[in-house]
């Protein structure tokens, strides 16, 4: 019953995001095709953050890594898709597996501030590596990428179904990921993880292989985004990328599939709307994210409930359970 | 031979800076739990303040160094109290994340206040000029900045070890709740630790702005280096967090000097060679 509710409400979702280029603006589209990205970008992260329980603030490292890599290949060997969107998940799954191990050597806080070191490390070496990735300038022109045939993605749909697709990929496969006997694992490990060990398993491991295929996505995502830019700035790879991706997490619901892409929605269109009016855009997440922290710290997610156990004190014909009414 | 010297003056001087403002993180996170990453902010709030202290208030630096500092401890009791103090029965992860959010908040506030453009603070006219020693010219300033350094080590260790809140300190390192069932009031020492915090990372900025300069970002870059520190030195260690100021001031000085475009992978490499040899960091004791 409950399964096939889901699927029926996927599948709605996924042909109501598949009318958005033919029904709105190429300027409402883009902003979509945007939560698309950083929806799988957070989604990547809420891997590690909501069902490993390991908290990096230096995420964006392998959306730079994606971004850089597959904005090089395509500028310098071949903008065929398949080409560069696979050489930016291979660079950026390496570039997880090397950061991951030094990581998981330590855990709580130690983790947190290894994974921002690491990341300003790869940011530095982005930075002062001018004669390959453009330094501060980033790097500009990236060709759209190109189908086998010679036909390049070049109008903001065609680029918009790629992202969508992807989109819908990596949700799907997260969905089957996390309830995998290798998902269940790492909720295990982020619920106690001397009592995983103690059961025999290599918790380290586990946690090595959650943080590469989070960084894998996040490459992912990194490609995405420099497709749909045409260019890589050295922002997209800065530690603020990792604090706003972990914001996302976080305001939308760590540890929900659907959470982390509300909180991209909530924070991009947090930003378009603003951006209009003011620069002090650091300022506003800022503060929005500490309420989000004291008063909301289930996120975005969390409301639903909170509305449903006030739906249902409110009407108290439907439950017989004194226990919901508060 | 000269550029050693003189870089090795710079090197130390900068570690002595770092330790200033890492002491303060070290602390806290200590005794509360709480890694601050707001810490780095404090520092700025510091710098920027004693750039508008000597520019509307009082024209000396002398001034700023007194009266800044106190400012940021001012300012960290009202963040203690208003901000943090409500969110302890929320688990330390939120805390993190609420000084994460504090961090942006500052960062804009200043530059809405000062502007983003790059400024610094002018080295005081008694401590501008040179000297020779050894037959090497050496900046005063970075000399003075390196004595204030170890007198500021000096005090922390005294109070740390022979003054009764030091003992109240230490306590609260090893068991916070022991320390609350003898008596006494947790929550004050809280506050107490936090504007200590605040004022130690007060004092760093307005000894680096005269050298570092004032921007927004540079909280970053400081907070970054300092949580570094913190991981190489160890965690509970006055002394680890001292050796590894010195260790990673002087390797980032030599690095930029040296090989300009590595320098930061440098330290990171250090970090990443400290933690797989001894992950508890050079002198520190095991944290839960």
């Amino acid at each position: 019953m409950e399964s096939q509710k889901i699927k029926t409400g996927s599948l709605a979702a996924v042909l109501l995001l598949c009318l958005v280029p033919f029904l709105s603006s190429d300027y409402f589209t883009g902003i979509m095709a945007e939560i698309l990205i950083f929806g799988i970008f957070a989604a990547s992260l809420n891997l590690l953050v909501g069902y490993t329980g390991l908290v990096s603030l230096g995420h964006a490292a392998f959306f730079g890594v994606g971004a850089y890599t597959s904005s090089l290949v395509a500028i310098h060997l071949s903008a065929n898709l398949f080409v560069s969107l696979i050489s930016g998940l291979l660079v950026s799954l390496v570039a997880a597996g090397i950061v991951g191990f030094f990581c998981n050597r330590v855990s709580g806080f130690y983790f947190l501030m290894l994974t921002l070191a690491f990341s300003q490390m790869i940011y530095a070496l982005v930075y002062r590596w001018g004669s390959l990735t453009g330094g501060d300038n980033g790097l500009s022109g990236v060709p759209k990428p190109t189908l086998a045939g010679g036909v390049a993605l070049d109008s903001s749909s065609s680029l918009y179904f790629l992202i969508l697709i992807l989109f819908v990929l990596v949700m799907a496969g997260l969905r089957l990921f996390v309830r995998s006997p290798l998902g269940q694992i790492l909720v295990g490990i982020r619920e106690n993880e001397t009592r995983m060990k103690s059961m025999g398993y290599n918790t380290t491991f586990y946690k090595n292989v959650s943080f590469v295929l989070a960084g894998g996505i996040g490459g992912i995502a990194g490609a995405l985004y420099s497709y749909f830019n045409g260019f890589v700035s050295p922002k997209d790879i800065y530690w603020t990328m990792s604090g706003e991706v972990l914001i996302m997490v976080l305001i939308g619901g760590a540890g929900t599939l659907l959470g982390p892409v509300f909180g991209a929605a909530f924070i991009v269109i947090l930003e378009t709307i603003i951006s209009s009016y003011t620069d002090l855009w650091m300022l506003i997440v800022g503060t929005t994210f500490i309420l989000f922290v004291i008063f909301i710290p289930k996120g975005i997610v969390g409301l639903e409930s909170v509305w449903r156990k006030s739906a249902k004190a409110r009407a108290p014909v439907q439950t017989e359970s004194p226990e919901s009414v508060s | 031979m000269d550029i050693l010297a003189i870089q090795l003056v710079n090197g130390l001087s900068y570690g002595l800076l770092l330790f200033m403002i890492t002491s303060g993180l070290s602390l806290i996170f200590g005794i509360m739990g709480v890694l601050n990453l707001a810490h780095g902010s404090l520092y700025m709030v510091g710098a920027y303040l004693a750039l508008g202290i000597t520019k509307h208030v009082a024209p000396s630096f002398f001034a700023a160094l007194l009266l800044a500092p106190l400012l940021v401890a001012l300012f960290s009791v009202i963040l203690e109290v208003g901000l943090l103090r409500p969110t302890y029965r929320l688990g330390h992860l939120s805390q993190v994340l609420l000084t994460f959010g504090l961090a942006y908040v500052v960062h804009d506030l200043v530059r809405w206040i000062w502007g983003s453009s790059v400024q610094s603070l002018s080295i005081p006219a008694s401590l501008g000029s040179s000297v020779e020693l050894f037959g090497q010219t050496f900046p005063i300033y970075r000399l003075a900045v390196m004595g204030f350094g170890l007198i500021v080590a000096a005090a922390m260790w005294f109070f740390q070890e022979k003054t009764r809140w030091g003992a109240i300190i230490r306590a609260g390192l090893s068991n916070r709740e022991m320390v609350g069932g003898l008596g006494i009031n947790i929550t004050v020492v809280f506050t107490v630790v936090f504007a200590i915090g605040g004022l130690l990372a007060g004092i760093g900025g307005v000894a680096a702005a005269p050298i570092l300069g004032l921007f927004p970002g540079m909280e970053f870059e400081v907070l970054i280096l300092a949580l570094v520190i913190l991981v190489v030195g160890g965690l509970g260690s006055i002394t680890g967090t001292l050796a590894a100021s010195m260790i990673i001031g002087v390797v980032d000085t030599f690095g930029k000097v040296m090989f300009p475009q590595l320098s930061l992978m440098i330290i990171f490499g250090l970090m990443a060679l400290v933690l797989i040899v001894k992950p508890t960091g050079l002198l520190g004791k095991q944290v839960n």
